[in-house]
């Protein structure tokens, strides 16, 4: 059984802090197809299309029939612990700052060997292994080896190794922009509900009667404070009071506005949409990502993870949605560069894409819809497992799997 | 695939045996005194010990008509480039990027130059510096496997791979640190006479024992400390090396092997068990006829793989050989008798080059150490390039004093 974590002692001004490092980070580029596996949560191997044999590492030629045709397929996690070894010097300042690191040999059941992190404890040679494909700090793929028959997938939550990995909320305090928002309000709770230390709930215009955010008021480790994504000021006063003690930063930022190109109101809208998803995404990665960023490697509960929650047709434009899709698709793009700056420091950035919510903007959605209950639990879910995408309900499901296979497909059938 | 011939279905036998290497002969060992840091570049090492072999045999550089180099650290430099900066012209130019196997492998294709007239004199030669951060440098970007799917588990670098494979080794076979601890030892007490070395302190069994740890089961005196270096020495033929009156040993067999056993899921054998028979079939002569033994000891559990890949004892029968003799000066099996790399130091490349020069020295009689009696012949194994999991290289040759 794990120690828990003990929440994090008050800070000390006076120890030692941390700098940022990252783990190794060259791959090659065949090597990636792991990382579109660990992005979205599968667990992926290459695997020959000739003669079926799964490899590791990833090669451009199968080794037991010399065919080219390899692809990355879902795989059996399942494997044994042969060897393991305690690695007290490293020559890496990442894992020196983290010495001991504890990582092993693995001999998959699928037939291949593989090197895989290790929990902090536990997990001796003959240990039966369930290996996990996941994103170091660096943003890579790594395999990272949990106890078989483990008795849920939270058992590792307090590994220090595995903390690593994952951007659980336990400890954390976090940062939701815009409460207002239905699915904003859900996440305050679900984060709370998930360990939050504390939880920023981000609201504009606080003077402004909603009957729904009176139960927040009061309520432990929630505080409700002051944040308009549309005004630099709010932002950037807000950062100076709680950057250096935000974790996660949870961004809800929408602004629903129906319209086509050709609607005679869509440019004044289409600038008031931008304003609060496009722009306000710039100023809060303006005030709070350099601070994030830089206190990444604040132990077990420094700062860990960026969220977005999109709606699904930034992946498609949506009609009757029109500008607000295109706003969405540039908050999408901009999502890689902020991800990139984020990695530096050792902060991950998970983009949420979602179908229709159960809310006020979304009245003329047909079904299924999305509760923001749901949408917040998966949030929740994917961060413990260090994701950077997940789809969330139905509507975003199915969309991601239609582009997979015909992108042109879903342009003509949504637009005839 | 269906008409593709399954290994099985190969003959067993060779289809040709193998030729001798009746006349082709090593002369004048070389090194250039490693350092644990240097700001020279590899090319300064490598043109060091050409130096040194211009005037250990007096030969012009010109006149050297072979060169066989390796190194990790010359880098944009292949060889063809090294034969302008060192303003050579030789007819014979080969690249052997093999690191711990690559003295082996420079003897072997050597050998055949010379004996067929390809070449006169085949200078091989072997260095790499060591500036601040060019070890870990090594490390990140040694192979695409490693890059991939090693260094990204800790960075431990071949610490790791070899902490798996000593672990593997000690549940396969019985193997105690105790054991491991016996032959670093042992080298030591050779080190300790042998000014080359850079370590010569003395150890003891407690010093191993007590020593922090590396990379579990992997300690302090279990890794090879990497410096800067370089060795050389010349291959010819034999009447070459009376024309010029050179001292010589003779090449009498050697064998290579790489990617071994792949389908072993960790590396608790090496390849030289695949061709000991052929080795020993060239030689004439069995392991029990070998004078000294010089191992490629990046790691005690190595050498331990090298008695049983080259029939010193059978097959997972490493730990009990070790309990049953000693190594060290005047011991039982005369083995790594300047004390090997884990106390004379890993001059990157050059490890596997350091077996030779040592063991030359020895059957010519001028150890730079102590001096090994009536050695006669040598067996000498090289071992290298950790891919992903395991070395991948692996040879030996037998030389015989004239």
């Amino acid at each position: 059984m794990m120690t828990p974590l003990p929440p994090p002692p008050k800070a000390n001004p006076l120890a030692r802090r941390k700098v940022p490092t990252l783990p190794p980070r060259a791959r090659s580029r065949a090597a990636h197809g792991l990382t579109a596996g660990a992005a979205v949560g599968r667990f992926v191997l290459q695997r020959c299309a000739g003669c079926g044999r799964y490899l590791y590492p990833a090669r451009e030629i199968c080794p037991h029939c010399l065919s080219p045709s390899l692809e990355f397929r879902d795989a059996p996690g399942g494997g044994v612990c042969l060897a393991e070894s305690r690695i007290a010097v490293s020559s890496e300042p990442y894992f020196r700052e983290r010495a001991p690191w504890r990582s092993g040999l693995v001999q998959m059941d699928c037939g291949v060997q593989l090197v895989a992190h290790l929990p902090a404890q536990g997990i001796e040679a003959g240990a039966r292994v369930e290996v996990r494909l996941v994103l170091d700090r660096a943003g890579q793929a790594v395999f990272f080896a949990a106890p078989a028959g483990a008795a849920g997938p939270d058992d590792l939550a307090d590994d220090p190794a595995w903390r690593e990995m994952s951007a659980d909320p336990r400890h954390r305090r976090v940062l939701v922009s815009d409460v207002r928002n239905p699915v904003g309000l859900a996440m305050v709770h679900a984060f709370r509900q998930a360990g939050a230390r504390h939880v920023f709930a981000g609201c504009r215009e606080t003077w402004k009667p909603a009957p729904e955010l009176d139960a927040l008021r009061g309520a432990e480790g929630i505080e409700i404070v002051p944040l308009d994504l549309a005004d630099e000021r709010s932002v950037d006063d807000l950062a100076r009071q709680i950057g250096a003690r935000t974790d996660i930063l949870v961004n809800t930022a929408d602004h629903v506005r129906t319209g086509g190109v050709f609607d005679p109101l869509s440019l004044g809208r289409a600038r008031e949409t931008l304003e609060v998803t496009v722009l306000g995404l710039m100023r809060l990665a303006r005030a709070f990502g350099p601070v994030m960023a830089a206190r990444g490697a604040d132990g077990t509960h420094g700062a860990a993870a960026w969220v977005n929650v999109l709606p699904a047709a930034a992946l498609a434009n949506e009609p009757g949605l029109s500008f607000h899709s295109a706003a969405h698709a540039a908050v999408l793009s901009l999502s890689h560069a902020l991800r990139a700056e984020l990695a530096t420091g050792g902060v991950r950035l998970l983009n949420a894409f979602v179908g229709p919510v159960d809310a006020e903007w979304y009245q003329g959605a047909p079904p299924p819809r999305v509760a923001p209950a749901a949408l917040a639990a998966q949030v929740v879910d994917a961060l413990r497992r260090g994701l950077e995408e997940i789809h969330v309900g139905a509507v975003a499901q199915e969309l991601r799997d239609r582009l997979a296979a015909n992108p042109k497909a879903v342009e003509r059938e949504r637009w005839q | 695939m269906a008409s593709v011939r399954q290994p099985d279905a190969v003959p067993a036998g060779r289809r040709i045996p193998r030729a001798d290497y009746r006349g082709v002969v090593l002369a004048c060992p070389v090194t250039v005194q490693y350092k644990r840091y240097s700001v020279d570049a590899a090319q300064w090492w490598l043109g060091a010990a050409l130096r040194a072999l211009v005037e250990a045999s007096g030969v012009s550089h010109r006149a050297i008509d072979g060169f066989a180099f390796t190194s990790f650290t010359a880098a944009p430099d292949k060889a063809i480039g090294l034969t302008q900066h060192f303003g050579i012209s030789p007819r014979w130019l080969d690249d052997v990027p093999l690191g711990g196997a690559a003295a082996v492998v420079s003897i072997r294709r050597a050998a055949r130059a010379v004996q067929c007239g390809d070449a006169d004199i085949v200078a091989c030669i072997a260095g790499d510096t060591n500036h601040v951060d060019t070890f870990r440098q090594t490390l990140a970007g040694f192979s695409r496997f490693a890059q991939d799917a090693v260094f990204p588990y800790g960075a431990g670098g071949a610490n790791m791979s070899f902490a798996f494979i000593t672990r593997s080794y000690m549940y396969a076979t019985g193997a105690s640190r105790e054991d491991f601890g016996k032959l670093c030892v042992a080298q030591r007490d050779y080190a300790r006479a042998n000014p080359r070395a850079l370590m010569r302190r003395p150890l003891t069994l407690d010093d191993y024992l007590g020593a922090r740890p590396i990379a579990e089961p992997i300690t302090l005196y279990d890794c090879v400390m990497p410096c800067a270096g370089a060795d050389g020495f010349l291959v010819m033929r034999e009447d070459e090396a009376c024309r010029l009156e050179l001292p010589f040993v003779r090449l009498v067999a050697s064998i290579e092997r790489h990617n071994a056993f792949p389908d072993d899921a960790v590396q608790t054998r090496g390849g030289w068990l695949v061709d000991a028979d052929d080795l020993y079939a060239m030689a004439g002569s069995g392991p029990d006829d070998v004078d000294l033994v010089e191992t490629y000891d990046d790691y005690p559990v190595i050498s331990m793989l090298q008695f049983e890949g080259l029939g010193l004892c059978p097959p997972g029968e490493g730990p009990s050989f070790v309990r049953q003799n000693t190594f060290g000066p005047g011991g039982t099996v005369a083995h790594n008798t300047g004390g090997g790399q884990l106390s004379v130091g890993q001059a990157g490349a050059a490890g596997g080059h350091l077996g030779i020069v040592e063991a030359m020295r020895q059957l010519l009689g001028c150890a730079s150490g102590i001096q090994v009696e009536k050695a006669r012949r040598a067996l000498v194994s090289g071992f290298g390039m950790i891919n992903f999991d395991r070395g991948l290289s692996s040879g030996a040759v037998i030389l015989e004093a004239a």
